[in-house]
């Protein structure tokens, strides 16, 4: 192992030290030591790279990219109590954020209330906002402009009762649906390949989805319903081609799905929008976007007959990568989220979110998510980056590595139609597998010595940093049971047997079961009563226990 | 016996872990998903493990590690190391010892730690 303290400053070629190195990116490509023209032969720069805002969008979804508008500087406003997130975001949006993305604890992921015997210990956890009910989201929302700042709701299993609760509150706040901005995560197929938040088996979980999708386009025009996710993916293992493969794969199956239920391909389509990881490789993360682009834009166009050039625009929101942060010598994560957030902005994305560098060791303090925030306004103001489009293109060595990942991913987009599609995948295991042996892989790189982390596994401290971290508000479980307890006590009780009902009708029907959330959210049914009628439907998924 | 207690399904940590542990001669349980303490406990006893590695992720730390050690207490089987992995603040780790805890190995710990701990503890 490698884990002795390195005591030498830069490397040390007599030592082999560079030369031990493995070249290769984290997907596994070995990368040369030069590229030149022989590496892009064929390349056609109008076939291939377009102008940016044109097709196939290699160089970018708009014209004018970062010179007309910014990126969204979308950080985490979300904190255990409805009420304490809301003064975050408020707060986030003082210091200039410009969309929000809330996440939620535990219990309200898996579709339990706070005072569920199994949600016990976790409510309020993973710095996620609890919502049992309506309540709780117009609490959440109180005073934020719904039709200015967009809000991605990082709900998956749980987002049409979410989405429900969203409408519900605009509606009371007299904002016309149409007005709505923002982003539903609502992306099922990534929960069974790798965040695991899944309920029912995957085929009832796509009929929500499509019901979701099909309220969304009718009624909320603004709005992205779904946001088609590789971050996960990434977060459990998967490559960037990994990544990039089975997130496009993901996309067109929801494409495919949206169709077989009678959709035009640009009726929905356009609304479609996607979330991925900025990982440590520079050049990889690039040329990840590059590709993701001029797939989705060829696919969309010659497979699917989309006719509307916005059905062929690939618009990503991205995350820096939380898994690359270290617990050791957590400052380090500072400079790790720059590089991978500047690599973002020049792969062309929309919308960022850089975490903070503490998240290693705990929920974030207000210091840490202040400096991920000042992160992005100093690319976007200083860096001088953001006042040319697409710096990079043209670039030997990107432009091939965006031809690879292509290619890749076409050979990974084969595997998965020989398995049956994405669902027979998830079905036959392959996606667990195959993320779990790349995640193993990476380890082993790590612990072998051929990926250097610093902190981890090179420039190792015995002295530990210590910094300050967030306390966990204690108390708040409690006071959040009790404050249920106290709704189901007050609300008209034969209002809500009779929405149950109907939400079961709904569910056990084939009509579009939003109208019936809808009306069962505004009479103060929870979440979690929701959910456990759709458990009794749907049943339950379990996945097989393999490692 | 590796375990993911709680609401919570990222399981990466908890599946390296596992297969380096199997790699490593160590004959493995994994639970899988979404397990209550007593599920684990009561797994454990069944299957005459020698250590229960609980990886947790949610901040549910405080709650599951104690509820644990107590069912364990209960049904008489304290012998058995339970010891844990995740996204655990330092000083959570150090009230967790006062509990019988053994080690907590957060973010960026090699798994040969993780096997050279097991083999000294069981083989004492």
């Amino acid at each position: 192992m490698n884990n002795e303290p390195h005591t030498g400053s830069g490397h040390d070629e007599k030592s082999g030290d560079l030369t031990r190195r493995h070249f290769k990116n984290l997907s596994g490509f070995p990368i040369k030591s030069l590229y030149t023209s022989e590496d892009i032969i064929g390349l056609d720069e109008g076939l291939d790279l377009g102008l940016p805002g044109e097709y196939p969008f290699t160089r970018g979804v708009y014209k004018t990219m970062y010179r007309g508008k910014a990126w969204t500087i979308r950080q985490l406003g979300s904190l255990g109590s409805p009420s304490k997130a809301n003064q975050r975001i408020r707060k986030l949006i003082e210091m200039g954020a410009t969309g929000v993305s809330i996440c939620f604890d535990m219990p309200t992921i898996m579709g339990r209330d706070s005072d569920d015997p199994l949600a016990e210990g976790e409510v309020g956890s993973c710095g996620g906002v609890a919502i049992d009910s309506l309540e709780d989201m117009r609490s959440l929302l109180e005073g934020i402009p719904l039709d200015k700042i967009s809000i991605n709701f990082v709900s998956n299993s749980q987002s049409s009762v979410i989405l429900a609760m969203f409408v519900a509150v605009a509606e009371q706040r007299g904002i016309a649906l149409e007005k709505l901005t923002g982003t539903m995560q609502n992306d099922i197929l990534k929960e069974y390949q790798a965040q695991k938040s899944y309920y029912f088996p995957p085929r009832p979980s796509m009929r929500l989805t499509m019901d979701t999708l099909s309220f969304c386009t009718k009624h909320l025009a603004r709005f992205n319903p779904i946001s088609i996710s590789g971050y996960h993916l990434a977060s459990a293992g998967a490559t960037p081609v990994q990544e990039l493969a089975f997130t496009l794969a993901n996309g067109f199956t929801y494409v495919e799905e949206g169709m077989k239920r009678g959709f035009s391909v640009d009726s929905f389509a356009p609304r479609l929008s996607f979330f991925f990881k900025a990982h440590n490789d520079f050049f990889e993360n690039i040329a990840k976007f590059r590709a993701a682009r001029r797939i989705w834009a060829k696919t969309m166009r010659k497979k699917y007959g989309a006719r509307d050039p916005r059905s062929w625009r690939f618009r990503v929101h991205t995350q820096t990568s939380g898994s690359a942060l270290t617990a050791q010598q957590p400052e380090n994560n500072i400079i790790r989220v720059t590089i991978q957030a500047l690599s973002a902005v020049l792969g062309g994305t929309q919308s960022l979110h850089t975490n903070a560098f503490d998240e290693a060791l705990s929920i974030p303090t207000e210091r840490s998510e202040k400096l991920a925030l000042r992160t992005q306004q100093i690319i976007a103001h200083e860096s001088g980056i953001t006042n040319t489009v697409d710096p990079l293109a043209g670039s030997f060595y990107v432009e091939a590595l965006t031809n690879q990942m292509e290619s890749e991913c076409y050979n990974y987009f084969k595997q998965i139609e020989k398995l049956g599609g994405v669902i027979s995948a998830i079905e036959k295991g392959y996606y667990t597998r195959t993320i779990a042996d790349s995640a193993f892989s990476y380890q082993r790189a790590i612990e072998k010595g051929e990926r250097i982390v610093v902190g981890v596994n090179k420039f190792v401290e015995q002295e530990e940093t210590d910094i300050k971290l967030r306390e966990a508000d204690s108390g708040f479980e409690k006071k959040k049971v009790e404050a249920l307890g106290e709704l189901r006590k007050s609300r008209d009780k034969n209002l809500v047997k009779l929405c149950i009902n109907e939400v079961r009708e709904a569910c056990l029907g084939s009509d579009n079961i939003m109208p019936a959330l809808i009306k069962a959210v505004k009479a103060h049914v929870t979440l979690g009563e929701i959910i456990a009628v759709m458990r009794e439907v749907f049943g339950e998924f379990r996945e097989e226990a393999a490692y | 016996m590796i375990a993911k207690p709680g609401l919570d399904g990222r399981d990466r940590g908890a599946k390296v872990v596992a297969r380096a542990l199997r790699d490593a001669g160590m004959e493995v349980t994994y639970t899988g998903l979404h397990q209550t303490p007593l599920q684990i406990v009561t797994i454990a006893i069944d299957e005459d493990v020698d250590v229960i590695g609980l990886s947790i992720l949610s901040g549910a730390h405080k709650t599951i590690f104690p509820k644990i050690m107590a069912l364990l207490e209960e049904k008489g089987a304290s012998d058995i190391l339970v010891f844990g992995g995740g996204t655990i603040p330092k000083k959570d780790c150090r009230n967790l010892e006062t509990l019988g805890v053994g080690r907590i190995f957060t973010p960026g710990s090699d798994t040969q730690q993780i096997i050279d701990y097991i083999n000294d503890v069981i083989r004492g």
